[in-house]
C-alpha cells in the first residue's frame, strides 16, 4: 500500500515539474532556444568596430566573485582591461606590492577577496559625469571608489554594522552620498548572542556615504537603524524626489532559517523611503547620536603612489524613532528585488521577484500618502504606507521572476525576468507590454548607457546573463557568464551580439566614451612624484643597507635597470626593491620580477615607483628581469643580485655597465 | 610711399624677435606605434616638444642606434643664438634711424649671412648626431645615417621623419623679401608706378 502511494506521490510530482516546464517555456514568450536565429537582419556590422577604431561607449561590469570590475567596448563587446579592486591580482601587483596593501585592509586584517556586485557611476545633475565608478563588495562590506582618469582604484572604505553589502552603492542626483543596505540584518551592536534571538537582538543598518565634491573622499556621513530585514536592492530619487533613496526589502519575516521558504510567505514587504534631506537637518539639530564603531578607510594617492588605511572609530546613527519622517515603508509585493527610478524621478518600480506581476509607485502618491498619514500601521516607528494610496499601475503578468529595470529616456522601461529568460519593453504612465527578447539564459541585471540616471544613452541595451550552458565551446564542468547585445533604438529590440564576461557580471554601468576619452591619463609626471623612496634619475639609483633591511633605489627605463648587478645582500635580509619607471610616454610600463619572490611581480607605469620584498633564502646568484615588453632590447632588461651567507663579509656594492677601462 | 620700407623693417625685427615666442625647426618622427608621432621643436633658446617627455623619448629611440644624447645644457648654440637675434633686432632698429636705403641693405645682408651661417651650424649639428655614432651601440646599420632631414620628408629606419621651419621662417624670408624689393621700389620710381606700390605693398602685408 505504502509503495503505491509514494509511486503515485512520485508520479504526480513529476506530472506537475513538466507541466511547470511547459508553463515556464510558454509564458512570457519563452521562446525556448532560439541559438543563432535570434540575430535577425545585419547584425555582424551594427557590432564590427573596425581595426584600430574606438567603440562608442564604455560598459563597465562587475567582475562579480572575481571581485573585480571588467572594462568593455560597446557596441564591439570587447574587453579592455580589468580593474582590480576588490581582489589581489598577482598581474599588475595588487595586493601584492607594499604600495597597494593597505588598499585590502579591514577591521578583520588583510582581506584580499570580495564579491562585487554593482558597479555605479558618479553623477553630476542626473547624468553620468565620467569621473569615478563606485561598487559595492559585498562579503566584507565596502564600497570602492575607482578613478576614471587612472581606472584604478583610488579608495575603499569599510562599512561598519552592516553583513553583506548589497544594495549599494547607487548614487544620489550630484553624487551627494553612495548608499551601502546591509542585505543581512546581524546583532547590533556585534556581540554573542544566540542566533535565534534574531528579531529582537538583529538590525538592519543603512548607511549614506559622502563623496566629497572637490577629491572623491569618501566618508560615512550617516547609519539609519531599521528592523532586521534583508536590505536588497536600492536607487535614489531624481528631479522631485531628488534627496529621497529606496530601498527593497525581503524577509520582513525576520526568519533566520531556511529562508527559502520562511522568507517567502508574506504577501508584501517593502520598500524603504528614506529623507535624506530630513536626515541631514535632523544631524543638524543634533538628532543623531555618535556610537563606537571600527572600520577603515583606505586611500590610494596619485602623487606618492601609495596607499593609506586609516581607522575609523566611530559612526553617527538616526533612530527611525527619534526622527519622524526620515523613513516610511511602502508595501511591494513578493520579496521585490530591484528597484529603479524612471528618470523623471516619478515613477519606483519595484519588482516583486516572487510575484507575477511588476509594481510600480507613484512618488506624488507617496508624498499624498504621507500628507494624509495614510498609514496601514507602524513597525518600530516606521509608518506603513497603504499600497492602495501609493501604487500607481501594474504591469499585468509580463513574465516571470522579475528582477531589473532601466530606462530609455523616450518613456520606455525595460525589465529582466529571470526565470523566463526574457528581458520586456513596457510603457512608463500605461504599463502595457509593448515587445520582448530571450536571453540566453537566466538574465539578472541588464543595463542601457545612463539607464538609472536622469538622461539615458539609449541606444544599447545589455543583459547580463548568469548561465551560458551551450553558448560557447564548452570549457569543463566551469563555464563564463556573458553578456548580450541588444539595439533598442527601434519599436522592436534586436539582438546583436554576445560575448563571455569575467566573473559574474551582475550589474553594469555604460557611458559614452567622450565623457572619458578627453580626461584619461597617459602617465604619471615623475615631477609629481612623491614616493619617499623614489629615484628620479640613474643618478639617485642605490643600495642602503640598515640592519637586516635593504633598500634598493633601482630605476628602468628602456631597455635596462639601474643598478643591475648587486652584491652584499645576506641569506635572511628583508629586501625592498623600490622601483621607479621614469618612462615619460605612454604605454611603456616595465615589469620587475625576482627569482623566488613569495609575492607576485611588480608593474610600473611611466613615472610611478612600486615596491616588492624579497626575502633571499639561499647563498647564490639570482636574476631579475623586466616582465612587460617595453623594448627591442627588452629580453636584454636583467640584473643580478649575489646573495651570500649571513655571515659573509661581502661588501654592498652596486653597479650599472662596466667601468671605463683605465687609460 | 616712404613708410613702407620703414613698416618692412620694423615687421622683419618683429619676425625675428618671434622666434622667442615660436619654435624654429620642428621634426615629427612616425611609426606604426607613435601614430600621433614624436615631435621635437628646436627654439632659439631651447628643445622641448609637444609633451614634457618628448626629448627623453627621442634620446631612448636615439639611443638603440648610438647617436649621442641631445642634452640642451651642452649645446653653446641655444646660448650665443638669442644674443645674436636681439643684436641683429638693435641693429635693425639703428637701420630705421638712420632710415636709408644702404642701411636697410647692409641689414639685410648681415642678415642673409648668418642666416646662412645659422643653417650651415644646424646642417652640421643635425650630420654631427646622424653620423657619428658609438660603437657599442645596440643596433648597427651598416650605412645607415641618422640625420634628419633639413626641410622635407626621409626615411630613417622604422621611422618617417617630417621637418619644417614654420611660420616665421617663412616671416623672415617674406619680410626680407618685402625690404629687398621695397629698396629697390624706393631707389627708382616709387611714387611714378602707384600700381607697382600697391603690387608691393600687398606682397608687404
Amino acid at each position: 500500500m505504502k509503495t503505491t502511494k509514494s509511486f503515485f506521490f512520485w508520479s504526480m510530482s513529476a506530472f506537475t515539474l513538466l507541466l511547470l516546464a511547459g508553463l515556464l517555456a510558454s509564458c512570457g514568450g519563452g521562446q525556448g532556444k532560439a541559438g543563432p536565429s535570434a540575430v535577425s537582419g545585419d547584425a555582424a556590422s551594427a557590432v564590427y568596430v573596425p581595426p584600430g577604431q574606438y567603440d562608442e561607449f564604455y560598459a563597465f561590469m562587475s567582475g562579480g566573485f572575481s571581485g573585480q570590475v571588467g572594462v568593455y567596448g560597446l557596441p564591439s563587446g570587447r574587453m579592455l582591461r580589468v580593474i582590480p579592486v576588490f581582489s589581489v591580482d598577482a598581474e599588475k601587483g595588487y595586493g601584492f606590492n607594499e604600495e597597494t596593501k593597505p588598499m585590502l585592509e579591514t577591521s578583520f586584517g588583510f582581506v584580499p577577496w570580495d564579491d562585487a556586485h554593482h558597479p555605479e557611476l558618479s553623477q553630476t545633475n542626473g547624468e553620468t559625469d565620467g569621473r569615478y565608478l563606485f561598487i559595492n563588495g559585498n562579503n566584507t562590506p565596502r564600497i570602492a571608489r575607482i578613478d576614471l582618469t587612472t581606472f584604478e582604484t583610488a579608495e575603499i572604505i569599510e562599512i561598519p554594522n552592516s553583513g553583506g553589502n548589497h544594495s549599494s552603492p547607487f548614487t544620489t542626483e550630484n553624487t551627494e552620498y553612495v548608499v551601502a543596505g546591509t542585505r543581512f540584518s546581524v546583532p547590533y551592536p556585534q556581540k554573542d548572542v544566540a542566533i535565534n534571538t534574531y528579531a529582537e537582538n538583529f538590525k538592519g543598518v543603512l548607511s549614506f556615504i559622502s563623496v566629497d565634491k572637490e577629491d572623491g573622499d569618501m566618508d560615512i556621513s550617516f547609519q539609519v537603524l531599521l528592523p532586521a530585514f534583508d536590505y536588497d536592492l536600492a536607487h535614489s530619487g531624481k528631479g522631485d524626489s531628488h534627496g529621497w533613496t529606496f530601498f527593497t526589502t525581503y524577509n520582513t519575516e525576520m526568519k533566520n532559517t531556511l529562508l527559502e521558504v520562511g522568507a517567502s510567505q508574506n504577501d508584501k514587504d517593502y520598500i524603504a523611503a528614506v529623507n535624506w534631506k530630513l536626515a541631514e537637518k535632523y544631524i543638524a539639530e543634533g538628532k543623531s547620536k555618535e556610537i563606537p564603531a571600527n572600520y577603515r578607510d583606505n586611500s590610494y594617492d596619485d602623487k606618492t603612489h601609495m596607499a593609506t588605511s586609516k581607522k575609523v572609530d566611530k559612526v553617527r546613527v538616526l533612530l527611525p524613532e527619534d526622527c519622524p519622517g526620515l523613513v516610511y515603508f511602502l508595501p511591494t509585493p513578493k520579496s521585490p528585488h530591484g528597484v529603479d527610478v524612471d528618470p523623471t524621478g516619478e515613477y519606483i518600480v519595484g519588482s516583486g521577484k516572487l510575484s507575477a506581476d511588476l509594481t510600480v509607485h507613484s512618488f506624488k502618491k507617496m508624498l499624498a500618502a504621507i500628507e494624509n498619514k495614510a498609514f496601514e500601521t507602524t513597525i518600530s516607528g516606521i509608518p506603513v504606507l497603504k499600497y492602495e494610496e501609493v501604487v500607481a499601475g501594474v504591469v499585468k503578468e509580463p513574465g516571470l521572476g522579475p528582477l531589473h529595470t532601466e530606462f530609455d529616456g523616450n518613456g520606455n522601461a525595460y525589465t529582466t525576468f529571470f526565470i523566463s529568460s526574457e528581458v520586456v519593453k513596457w510603457k512608463v504612465g500605461t504599463w502595457e507590454v509593448l515587445d520582448r527578447v530571450p536571453t540566453f539564459y537566466s538574465v539578472g541585471h541588464l543595463m542601457i548607457p545612463g539607464g538609472d540616471s536622469k538622461k539615458p544613452q539609449g541606444k544599447y541595451l545589455v543583459a547580463l546573463n548568469k548561465i551560458t550552458k551551450d553558448r560557447y565551446l564548452p570549457t569543463g564542468p566551469e563555464l563564463t557568464q556573458s553578456a548580450q547585445l541588444y539595439d533598442i533604438t527601434g519599436d522592436k529590440m534586436k539582438m546583436l551580439l554576445d560575448f563571455p564576461t569575467i566573473g559574474e557580471p551582475h550589474y553594469a554601468q555604460g557611458i559614452s566614451a567622450d565623457r572619458i576619452v578627453p580626461k584619461s591619463k597617459k602617465f604619471y609626471p615623475l615631477e609629481e612624484n612623491q614616493h619617499p623612496y623614489k629615484a628620479l634619475g640613474e643618478k639617485d639609483s642605490r643600495v642602503e643597507r640598515s640592519g637586516k633591511d635593504v633598500h634598493v633605489y633601482m630605476t628602468t627605463i628602456r631597455s635596462h635597470f639601474s643598478p643591475d648587478n648587486i652584491e652584499g645582500i645576506k641569506v635572511g635580509d628583508r629586501v625592498y626593491f623600490h622601483v621607479t619607471n621614469l618612462e615619460q610616454d605612454w604605454d611603456v610600463p616595465h615589469g620587475f620580477a625576482i627569482q623566488g619572490a613569495n609575492n607576485a611581480e611588480l608593474l610600473i607605469m611611466p613615472g610611478q615607483t612600486e615596491t616588492l620584498v624579497w626575502y633571499p633564502k639561499n647563498e647564490g646568484v639570482f636574476p631579475f628581469y623586466c616582465t612587460d615588453f617595453c623594448s627591442a632590447l627588452h629580453q636584454e632588461m636583467q640584473g643580478y643580485v649575489r646573495v651570500s651567507s649571513a655571515s659573509s663579509s661581502t661588501p654592498l656594492v652596486w653597479s650599472l655597465g662596466e667601468p671605463e677601462p683605465a687609460q | 610711399m616712404k613708410a613702407l620700407p620703414r613698416l618692412c623693417m620694423m615687421l622683419a625685427i618683429a619676425g625675428i624677435l618671434s622666434l622667442f615666442l615660436f619654435p624654429m625647426w620642428k621634426i615629427i618622427l612616425y611609426a606604426p606605434q607613435y601614430p600621433t608621432g614624436v615631435q621635437m621643436n628646436i627654439w632659439i633658446n631651447k628643445i622641448d616638444g609637444t609633451e614634457p617627455g618628448t626629448l627623453q623619448n627621442v634620446n631612448i629611440l636615439n639611443h638603440y642606434v648610438g647617436m649621442k644624447f641631445i642634452e640642451p645644457d651642452s649645446i653653446p648654440e641655444l646660448t650665443y643664438f638669442p644674443m645674436v637675434i636681439l643684436g641683429m633686432a638693435v641693429l635693425g632698429l639703428i637701420a630705421l634711424l638712420i632710415n636709408r636705403p644702404w642701411s636697410y641693405l647692409s641689414w639685410m645682408i648681415i642678415m642673409i649671412i648668418l642666416s646662412a651661417i645659422g643653417f650651415y651650424d644646424f646642417y652640421l649639428w643635425e650630420y654631427d648626431y646622424g653620423h657619428n655614432l658609438s660603437d657599442t651601440a645596440p643596433i648597427k646599420i651598416p650605412g645607415a645615417s641618422f640625420q634628419p632631414p633639413l626641410f622635407g620628408t626621409k626615411i630613417i629606419v622604422n621611422f618617417t621623419a617630417v621637418s619644417f621651419h614654420i611660420s616665421e621662417g617663412i616671416w623672415l624670408v617674406r619680410v626680407s623679401f618685402s625690404v629687398s624689393l621695397h629698396i629697390g621700389s624706393d631707389a627708382n620710381c616709387p611714387d611714378a608706378n602707384p600700381d607697382l606700390t600697391d603690387h608691393l605693398a600687398d606682397r608687404c602685408l
